[in-house]
């Protein structure tokens, strides 16, 4: 594992996520998540989970960040800036990350680097999802399938 | 010097509050939903780095979950936008502050 990669990778994502929360154009805040969705796809990459980094790439960057800017457009009547800001949500979101850094910089035992690892095909990741995991996978295309059809009742334009 | 489990989950914590930052200080819907989806992320790179640091017999577990939790973000993220949308048309705003119909 790279750790070049790795701090490159960590400031552009972290970059991109800062500036996706506090950015005031709201376009140009909506075009930085689909930046940290590919930074959190690198990580994945330099993990050696290529096929959940790709599925990631596909599933947000192709699909969510679209729907998102879509839905801005459509909706962008109204509030051009997003007003207001919350000092409170500031101060939360400190202490939950210094929570959470403390906790983590406590356990000793997370301070390991990674041990050699057969690659993880994708046809291992396809033999244990048709074996091991049917059932998950076919909740889950049951969950697509009423997702789908629930957004588009909820856009439905209502008949007078 | 390879970068270790605790750094991965810093990185992790930082993306996390960065989400939750969005989701608090916010007052537009849909930067709500960005900041989940950033925090959502968060947990799956959890998931991952986990899986990738467990010590030998490698069962593929941590990837499974990470799959699932993508494709129900990915749901997720549909419903939501749909409910944007939807609430727009009704109150013709997207800041939640006005949303108070409901209000007591």
């Amino acid at each position: 594992m790279n750790s070049i990669a790795f701090l490159v990778i960590s400031v552009l994502t972290l970059a991109a996520a800062l500036a996706a929360a506090t950015l005031r154009n709201l376009m140009h805040a909506a075009l930085c998540l689909p930046l940290v969705l590919v930074g959190v796809a690198s990580f994945f990459f330099l993990l050696g989970a290529e096929f959940v980094g790709l599925a990631l790439v596909f599933i947000y960057v192709g699909a969510v960040a679209v729907l998102i800017v879509f839905t801005i457009l459509l909706t962008r009547r109204g509030v051009e800036k997003d007003p207001g800001f919350h000092w409170m949500g500031v101060i939360i979101a400190l202490a939950v990350f210094g929570g959470l850094t403390w906790s983590i910089l406590q356990t000793h035992s997370l301070s390991i680097v990674p041990p050699h690892i057969r690659a993880l095909t994708v046809r291992k990741i396809g033999e244990t999802l048709m074996t091991g995991y049917v059932w998950p996978l076919q909740c889950v295309g049951l969950l697509l399938t009423a997702a789908l059809i629930g957004a588009l009742v909820l856009v439905m334009e209502e008949k007078r | 010097m390879t970068p270790t489990l605790q750094l991965f989950l810093i990185i992790s914590a930082a993306l996390f509050s960065i989400g939750l930052l969005a989701a608090l200080t916010r007052r537009h819907a849909i930067f709500i939903l960005i900041g989940i989806e950033m925090m959502l992320a968060a947990a799956n790179l959890n998931f991952i780095a986990f899986w990738r640091f467990a010590p030998p017999p490698h069962p593929p577990t941590g990837v499974m979950i990470a799959i699932f939790s993508i494709a129900i973000s990915a749901a997720e993220a549909a419903v939501g936008l749909a409910m944007v949308i939807a609430v727009y048309r009704h109150y013709r705003t997207t800041n939640v502050s006005q949303f108070d119909q409901l209000k007591g």
